[in-house]
């Protein structure tokens, strides 16, 4: 498995955002589904360290997660956060910034490439893009990394259709062309179908269901 | 750098005309601080009476240690004070703690070790205080910022964290302005003392009856000085801080 939860709860302001969820997160798209509130970019956060549980165990590739370097880890298993947070400066800086931290050599064409954008994209200054190239520019600051797995909260909840559209079909063409997995949070049903292989969905902090997708949205 | 001026009681007293000028205008344009007008004016003047006590005493008995006994005090109560406006800083006692010391040892240390001042009470003591004083206030400026930019800027911290960037990586374009801005003031009145501004020891040492190049000097000393201690202690205070926003796992904490 690449990821495993084992009886995880976590406690914010009071409330039990996860409570004793155990799940199993194979190789290949995994779409963690539910509504607001359920728990869901909590879990995601877990897998990279952006936050440890209150109790209970995460592994990574049969590790537990607490073994791991977490910056090792992070630059492994890079995380995509819902809303755009770039440094200030053009997006070709953003990428070097990535990859000199990874240890890896920008190749500013290729990641935005495969992030649905134009080379001359590297040149632009963040603070002029739009939201949805902000989040593809996220997406290739990401992959300058080399990851082995993409976390992806929510890419699409901020685009409109056309935007999502587009995104959806680029994360489509990374799988086709990259040895990668990726744990996609949504909280619309009908992307996973599109895009996951396998589901795990949250309710108030529970896992309710677990498994392929044809068999968790029959 | 003889001083010859006698200030009476008298003449105190006339200037609390100023003051009650203060509370009429506050009064009359309803800025509601009358009271504090009050409290500041009551309390200015307990203070100083007492300060200038314990100089008398510590000046009298000449003896280093009371010196440093003093200045200990003056950093303590100036991190208590710097702490109350950072209050967004998790756990900010300590930093502004070290930073005032640190700020204060190394400033008075290099003044007294190049021959600028005696390392008697007589120089230490004011110059300690002026020291502690903008120290404290820069510190505060800069802790008070840096709570504001970590707490607004939360969402493209955790972004570089994802990266796997270090917290001193994440955080180093907020921790740059809250230093930035706890220098700021001191650089831009130090750039227009003369011009618009005349600094209080020059001042003081004018009315006091010193030879104008003498006041003028001191003043360029304790300017170039103090620029000094504000860099100390807003350095000292954010690099320390910073840290407290985040767990030894390279997260960055929940704000209660």
């Amino acid at each position: 498995m690449l990821f495993e939860l084992r009886d995880v709860s976590l406690v914010r302001g009071g409330r039990r955002v996860l409570d004793s969820v155990s799940a199993a997160i194979p190789a290949g798209a995994t779409a963690i589904i539910g509504p607001s509130g359920a728990g869901k970019s909590t879990l995601l956060r877990l897998l990279n360290r952006l936050a440890d549980p209150d109790s209970g165990t995460v592994s990574y590739r049969d590790r537990a997660l607490d073994q791991y370097d977490p910056l090792a880890l992070r630059r492994q298993v890079s995380l995509v956060p819902q809303l755009p947070a770039l440094l200030e400066g053009t997006v070709g800086s953003n990428l070097a910034y990535a990859a000199r931290l990874a240890g890896k050599e920008p190749d500013a064409e290729r990641c935005l490439g495969l992030a649905g954008l134009d080379p001359e994209f590297a040149a632009r200054d963040v603070a002029k893009l739009s939201v949805g190239e902000q989040q593809r520019a996220m997406l290739g600051r990401a992959l300058a990394q080399r990851p082995e797995v993409l976390l992806l909260d929510e890419p699409t909840s901020a685009l409109d259709h056309a935007a999502r559209d587009a995104i959806e079909a680029t994360l489509a063409e990374l799988r086709r062309e990259l040895d990668i997995s990726i744990v996609l949070v949504s909280h619309d049903p009908e992307q996973a179908r599109r895009l996951g292989d396998w589901v795990v969905r949250l309710e108030h902090g529970l896992v309710t269901k677990s498994g392929p997708l044809r068999e968790v949205l029959a | 750098m003889s001083t010859s001026i006698h200030v009476s009681a008298g003449q105190v007293a006339a200037s609390l005309a100023l003051v009650a000028l203060a509370a009429a205008i506050s009064f009359w344009r309803k800025a509601d601080l009358e009271r504090d007008i009050g409290i500041a004016t009551v309390r200015s003047f307990v203070q100083l009476t007492a300060i200038g006590f314990a100089i008398e005493l510590i000046f009298e008995a000449d003896t280093i240690w009371l010196v440093f006994a003093l200045l200990a005090v003056m950093v303590v109560f100036g991190a208590l004070t710097a702490r109350s406006r950072a209050k967004r800083v998790p756990d900010s006692f300590w930093p502004l703690l070290i930073a005032l010391a640190v700020a204060a040892a190394t400033t008075l240390g290099l003044v007294v070790a190049l021959g600028v001042f005696e390392a008697t009470a007589r120089y230490l003591v004011p110059v300690g205080g002026m020291v502690i004083g903008n120290a404290m206030t820069a510190s505060a400026v800069a802790l008070n910022r840096l709570g504001d930019e970590m707490a607004d800027s939360r969402g493209k911290i955790e972004a570089t964290l994802a990266l796997g960037a270090t917290a001193q990586e994440a955080a180093s374009p907020f921790v740059r302005r809250a230093l930035r801005s706890g220098m700021i003031t001191l650089v831009d009145s130090t750039k227009t003392t003369g011009l618009i501004f005349f600094p209080g020891t020059m001042v003081g040492m004018l009315l006091a009856g010193a030879d104008p190049t003498d006041a003028v000097r001191l003043q360029l000393i304790l300017l170039y000085a103090l620029l000094g201690s504000v860099a100390i202690a807003g350095l000292v205070a954010t690099t320390l801080a910073y840290r407290n926003f985040f767990t030894s796992a390279e997260q960055l904490r929940e704000v209660p």
